[in-house]
């Protein structure tokens, strides 16, 4: 088996050397009857060539995002990544080592990961920031949680246009833990009256922006009523790419900023793994969950890097921690980290610029579209739009023309009467005929 | 220039000793590497990405105002500022990387380069599942053989990593509970002594107490003390088995036993179960969740610390209460189920994550499984034991073992007892490994041993190199016992950087870069 250096000979004489007669003596504390005799009923070894024709074949069966006009999105956005980004997150001394443990063997990671909290900081226009998440969905029930040792209260206002799945991670995690969750109706519009959900009773308020049917949210008053009642103010964002153009939570008055970073760096990868940024204010840094990076000496009066405030984590304070997270997103945060440096402020801005603007002249060419109305007054690189009859059946139709339009509401939100609502995402990777390839499929379709 | 005199250069009569600092502080390939915020600047980009014609923005009042502050490289200075970051990184593929409990195995390239098939790695979560039909099958298949590898009825595929998958498998035990009317009484998960910190976290997130089981002499958990500990109170033991002393649990049987008897659940840590592929199934031990670390036993890389990913595989009693979403075959068709309703039973409780868990680590794990196959996975981890026992008798005649010459599975623990007095700690002596360009294996975990130390070598190293280390770590005990302290007080001498002041970190973090306080100019030039 080509993984595997010992040979026959080597374990025959390792055996002899340990004093094993077989190797099943090594397994003497198994009881007998559990011992499997028989291999188990898979397949055999196969070579490097049947394995990559099997999962090809796999692979072969799915429509890549960029053989087709695509604008799905939904807390998942398709962007360029720069071919150096995956190079580099293949250095074997990057994909190859472990959490780091040992700080004088692990300055890369650690330097990496400080610099990564010091983007995701300024980018959400936050103090600090952590050395990231599982995701976005996780992080955000990981804000609640501890948005809850902060106020000492336990219950949570969730907005309605906060994404369904992050929703039900966190009403999941907080129904566990015996916490009290508020979730507002979905709100297509952003109309909803948050303000007249928060008294001295709530821990915090969870909002999206942009939310998850586009539409930009000003948070300050929001924030202001939060901080009124002692409350917490969690903004929530899917598409890392919209603050390098729209005012980050930070400067609108969040305590914690959390998100998706998937969308900078790394790949759809159906689903995972992605990466969440965790953000929040100095004076709850002791609060945080996650892995933090921090600066300090070494015997020589040297500059690196090492994990802090370990009193937090797991490992030290067993069921006392802040949360039971021992692992981050590492690589992830690195391919977010060396795209970022790639961009830059201005590359960022950019590169948010033609997102926003792709967006806005497929908003304006559906509009024209006969049986399409387009919800949104404001958004960034996504926008709802309502379309005669079901938008769940009309996407379908449209996949097997060869486009991906979007992602049905009901998808998100089955049975909840949202039957025609369609959500549209446009990045800098969808072409003037991309565009029109849609709207010409959506016309005929919507003409029927 | 070539070196047109053709004369090969010498080493030079007699090398005189030179320690003289370097203009830049590099040495040689060891290069010191300022942070980006320090040299990059904004207005440089290593993306050539054109402006948008002028269009009328629909922002509303929220274009950003305040300023980014992010710092640009061009491409060449982004691949240099990297790679030299790289470079000060230990990893598996530069050495044994022995870290007891964390599983350090080759990570296959083969399994990179499937990840990034543009059919698994460039499809959307959310796409119509018309066109994943290929991604749902890969889950499929991987599932079905995690089932066949631990014995299990049904498994969960989305969290995303171990820690997370504990909470799944927490999370699924207080759902049957709650569906048998007990999930108010049944407050009490019991932990051995020596369990992983995540178990007890984990219980107490979700409201659970925690009972302490203390271990036997011989780092063992006892039937009797389970029994005992067992009331009508107990929901749950979580139990790591092979546990984090490295020894599998001989009353496992009986341990899952007596929990059902009380009524109770029995979630394993599969942490370590690198050690038993193809020679145990743990659910015909009596397991009914047990979290499987793809990023341990089936290779795919730790990236430094994540991602991972951490399937939960549950027995019969539980698997009604998986998660959303649910994998379900019609015909030829897959299909993803979110809503609870659908799936019939009603029982399931909630959702762990925002999509189906981490695609790309199941193209990698599946990758790894395929090419073993049965033969290949059960002799991965009879070596992973053989190499493990070679090293533990390799040193237990010059360090100490607590439970003296008891064979071990795919981990050798040693304590600190030979060290008491010599003026050399644990981890003094880890970090001495350092300078023989080792990894230090995990320290000072499992608790319940003094001054641990955890070494688990895989079934990736050949006898070379197994025994090369042993006679490092044999010389290292040596060089103890014959008071030689220098070796080790100051260690490492070598690495990229001396010993790092982890306390001065945690009493004034310094958690992201600030611009230096300007100076001002009067003053400097006073």
């Amino acid at each position: 088996m080509r993984y595997l250096p010992l040979t026959p000979e080597d374990r025959t004489s390792m055996l002899r050397r340990i004093g094993a007669p077989d190797i099943d003596a090594l397994f003497a504390d198994v009881p007998a009857d559990k011992l499997l005799q028989e291999l188990p009923d898979l397949p055999r070894r196969k070579s490097e060539l049947e394995v990559e024709r099997t999962l090809s074949r796999m692979a072969a069966r799915n429509v890549a995002a960029g053989s087709v006009p695509f604008f799905v999105g939904a807390g998942a956005y398709r962007h360029h990544v720069p071919a150096s980004v995956d190079h580099l997150i293949q250095r074997s001394e990057f994909l190859t080592s472990y959490t780091p443990y040992q700080p004088e063997i692990a300055q890369g990671t650690l330097q990496m990961l400080f610099e990564f909290q010091t983007q995701v900081a300024n980018l959400t226009g936050m103090e600090v920031a952590n050395s990231s998440m599982y995701d976005g969905s996780t992080g955000c029930a990981e804000a609640v949680l501890m948005a809850h040792r902060i106020t000492r209260r336990k219950k949570a206002v969730l907005s309605g246009g906060l994404h369904p799945h992050y929703a039900e991670v966190v009403r999941t995690l907080s129904r566990m833990a015996g916490d009290d969750v508020m979730t507002m109706a979905p709100d297509v519009l952003a109309g909803e009256d948050m303000l007249a959900c928060i008294d001295k009773t709530v821990s915090c308020v969870v909002v999206q922006t942009p939310d998850v049917f586009g539409n930009l949210r000003d948070l300050n008053a929001l924030a202001a009523k939060c901080h009124e009642n002692g409350a917490l103010l969690i903004a929530v964002f899917t598409e890392a790419v919209s603050l390098g153009l729209i005012e980050p939570p930070g400067a609108m008055g969040a305590d914690i900023v959390v998100g998706e970073g998937q969308s900078i760096g790394n790949a759809l990868n159906f689903g995972g793994p992605y990466v969440g940024l965790f953000a929040t204010r100095q004076k709850y840094v002791r609060q945080m969950p996650g892995r933090l990076a921090g600066q300090t000496l070494d015997a020589n009066f040297e500059r690196g890097f090492v994990l802090t405030l370990s009193t937090r984590e797991q490992h030290i304070r067993r069921e006392k921690a802040t949360s039971n997270i021992c692992t981050n997103s590492g690589l992830c945060a690195l391919a977010f980290s060396i795209h970022m440096t790639l961009l830059g402020e201005s590359g960022l801005r950019t590169l948010a610029r033609v997102n926003h603007a792709n967006a806005v002249k497929l908003a304006d060419m559906l509009a024209r579209v006969p049986g399409v109305e387009v919800l949104n007054e404001t958004f960034f690189n996504e926008f709802t739009i309502r379309v005669k009859g079901d938008a769940g059946q009309l996407v379908e139709r449209l996949a097997a023309q060869g486009i991906l339009a979007g992602v049905p509401v009901s998808r998100l939100l089955p049975r909840a009467g949202f039957d025609d609502l369609l959500l549209i995402a446009s990045t800098e990777t969808n072409t003037d005929e991309d565009r029109a390839a849609l709207v010409a499929a959506l016309s005929s379709q919507l003409a029927h | 220039m070539l070196n047109n005199q053709g004369r090969p250069t010498g080493a030079g009569e007699s090398a005189p000793a030179y320690n003289r600092k370097t203009f830049t502080g590099n040495r040689a390939l060891q290069t010191r590497e300022a942070l980006i915020f320090e040299i990059g600047r904004p207005e440089v980009s290593g993306i050539d990405i054109d402006e948008p014609e002028a269009f009328t923005p629909r922002l509303g009042a929220l274009a950003r105002k305040t300023p980014l502050d992010l710092p640009g490289l061009s491409e060449p200075e982004t691949m240099r500022h990297y790679v030299r970051l790289s470079q000060k990184n230990y990893a598996i593929d530069a050495g044994l990387y022995p870290l007891g409990s964390c599983t350090m195995k080759h990570n296959p390239r083969l399994n990179e380069k499937l990840a990034r098939l543009p059919g698994f790695a460039d499809v959307h979560p959310l796409q119509p599942t018309s066109t994943v039909q290929g991604a749902l099958e890969l889950i499929e298949v991987l599932s079905g053989w995690l089932m066949e590898l631990t014995g299990a009825h049904a498994v969960a595929m989305s969290p995303k990593a171990g820690a997370h998958g504990e909470l799944c498998g927490m999370m699924a035990i207080k759902a049957a509970l709650a569906a048998r009317g007990e999930g108010s009484t049944r407050k009490v998960v019991l932990v051995p002594d020596s369990a992983h910190g995540t178990n007890p976290a984990t219980a107490a997130l979700i409201g659970f107490e925690v009972r302490a089981i203390p271990a036997r002499e011989d780092g063992t958990v006892s039937a009797q003390a389970v029994r005992e500990a067992c009331g009508p109170d107990v929901a749950a033991i979580m139990l790591t088995n092979p546990n984090t002393c490295g020894l599998f649990e001989p009353e496992v049987v009986e341990i899952a036993a007596a929990i059902h008897e009380a009524g109770g659940y029995f979630y394993c840590d599969g942490a370590n179960f690198n050690a038993i592929v193809g020679k145990v199934r743990p659910v015909d031990l009596g397991v009914d969740a047990m979290h499987i670390n793809l990023h341990k036993t089936f290779s795919t890389p730790h990236g430094g610390g994540g991602p991972g990913a951490g399937p939960v595989v549950l027995s019969e009693a539980l698997a009604p209460f998986a998660p959303a979403p649910f994998l379900r075959r019609m015909g030829a068709d897959l299909e993803i189920l979110t809503l609870v309703e659908e799936t019939g039973d009603g029982a399931a409780f909630g959702r762990l994550t925002a999509f189906h868990g981490q695609m790309g680590m199941f193209v990698r794990a599946l990758s790894y499984m395929m090419s073993h196959g049965s033969d290949g996975l059960r002799q991965a981890s009879e070596d992973a034991v053989l190499n493990a026992n070679y090293v533990r008798v390799g040193l237990g005649d010059v360090m100490s073992a607590p439970f003296g010459d008891r064979p071990c599975m795919h981990e050798a623990l040693f304590d600190d007892n030979w060290l008491k007095g010599t003026g050399v700690t644990t981890l003094d002596f880890a970090k001495a490994m350092i300078d023989e360009g080792y990894h230090p294996m995990t320290m000072y975990f499992p608790l319940v041993v003094s001054g641990a130390m955890l070494i688990e070598p895989t079934e990736s190293e050949s006898r070379a190199s197994v025994d090369l280390f042993i006679m490092t770590l044999r010389d290292l005990t040596f060089s103890v016992r014959r008071g030689e302290l220098e070796r080790f007080s100051g260690a490492p001498y070598y690495a990229p950087r001396r010993r790092l002041d982890e306390t001065r970190a945690a009493r004034q973090p310094i958690l992201r870069w600030t611009p230096p306080a300007p100076i001002i100019e009067d003053e400097a030039a006073e």
